[in-house]
């Protein structure tokens, strides 16, 4: 039988002193998982944006439960944003979409 | 019990105090409870306990290190005869074999750092760990390299780090991550660091010691020996006065 597969939801913080477009921040979460783990993991990791404010910096994206450390690291090695200085932070990392906004309001 | 993480080394520049309380307060937010910067040899004493004010007003606990750079064995064993005594923390950056040997037999060296670009002057071998294991040292490795580097140079540090970091584990020697961050956009949360070391294949449970209980058992080590109630390993002096 096909299993299920079972997602992650990880609430993200962009720093930076500049605000970028939803676009923007995801080529540069496309190209950080592209560099390090290449097609073939970029296509394991099943990367969506799920919600995304500008303005805070926020963003929320879905990723495959076995890529999660993967995805992290990626995350971890962004240090530009459309050639503009930026990091990117994970809040919060949960099963549902409600229990991260839960966690993140607690 | 709530682990506790640390960063022993953050570079920020000293002559600038508004990115060092900067950096410090980012530290605090992203979860870190203890910091060590690198700071020169002659550092004064009063402007380490600036540091420390700063690190406290954070709510992060500070610790002072001094990286070394020297030529000689000769001028390693001078200098850490001069330092041991005023940093928390001690850390040798090898220019020559010989030095990277003698810095890993002796025990007043905590971490063994390699220059990450040079890939010529990476001492880390058997034997290196094998000196390492029998004294109190730890490998550290800097996380900033592998977020600034691309393409073919990251590929052979990654290659240099997944051999290094194999070798320091099957000799039981301590390895301790952290950011050698110089702005605070290249620190990241404790998990981070830990995330990235999967590249070059540390498990997570050494990953996620090598942030928190190996850099913390250094520090605690060390602030023991430097108390004035130290007087050997395992033997400290817990009252002194006529009524002893």
């Amino acid at each position: 039988m096909l299993k299920r597969m079972r997602r992650r939801y990880l609430a993200l913080k962009i720093d930076s002193n500049e605000t970028f477009s939803s676009r923007d921040f995801m080529d540069a979460v496309w190209n950080a998982v592209l560099k390090l783990y290449g097609e073939y993991g970029a296509s394991r990791s099943g990367l969506t944006l799920i919600d995304y404010d500008a303005e805070k910096g926020f963003a929320v994206i879905h990723t495959m439960h076995t890529t999660v450390e993967m995805v992290r690291a990626a995350l971890a090695s962004i240090t530009k944003i459309r050639d503009k200085p930026a990091a990117i932070h994970v809040l919060t990392i949960s099963g549902t979409i409600r229990a991260l906004y839960k966690k993140i309001q607690q | 019990m709530k682990r506790l993480y640390a960063d022993l080394h953050l570079c920020p520049n000293l002559k600038d105090s508004e990115q060092v309380v900067c950096m410090t307060r980012k530290a605090s937010e992203l979860g870190y409870h203890l910091i060590a910067m690198s700071l020169p040899s002659n550092f004064p004493g009063e402007k380490i306990q600036q540091l420390r004010n700063i690190c406290k007003e954070a709510k992060v606990d500070f610790a002072s290190r001094v990286d070394l750079k020297p030529r000689t064995p000769k001028e390693l064993i001078n200098s850490l005869r001069k330092l041991r005594r005023r940093f928390e923390i001690i850390a040798v950056m090898y220019e020559s074999k010989h030095v990277a040997r003698q810095a890993a037999k002796d025990r007043r060296v905590d971490l063994l750092n390699f220059p990450l670009t040079s890939f010529r002057k990476r001492f880390f071998d058997k034997a290196e760990a094998e000196l390492a294991s029998n004294s109190l040292a730890s490998f550290e490795i800097d996380i900033k390299p592998l977020l600034t580097l691309e393409g073919p140079a990251r590929i052979r540090l990654l290659s240099s780090l997944r051999r290094e970091a194999a070798i320091a584990k099957a000799f039981h020697v301590p390895i301790v991550v952290s950011s050698g961050a110089s702005n605070e956009l290249l620190m990241r949360k404790p998990r981070e660091p830990a995330a990235l070391t999967s590249l070059f294949d540390l498990d997570e449970a050494s990953a996620i010691e090598a942030v928190s209980k190996n850099p913390l058992a250094i520090v605690k080590r060390n602030r023991e020996k430097l108390s004035p109630n130290f007087v050997a390993p395992g033997i400290r002096i817990i009252r002194g006065g006529k009524d002893c």
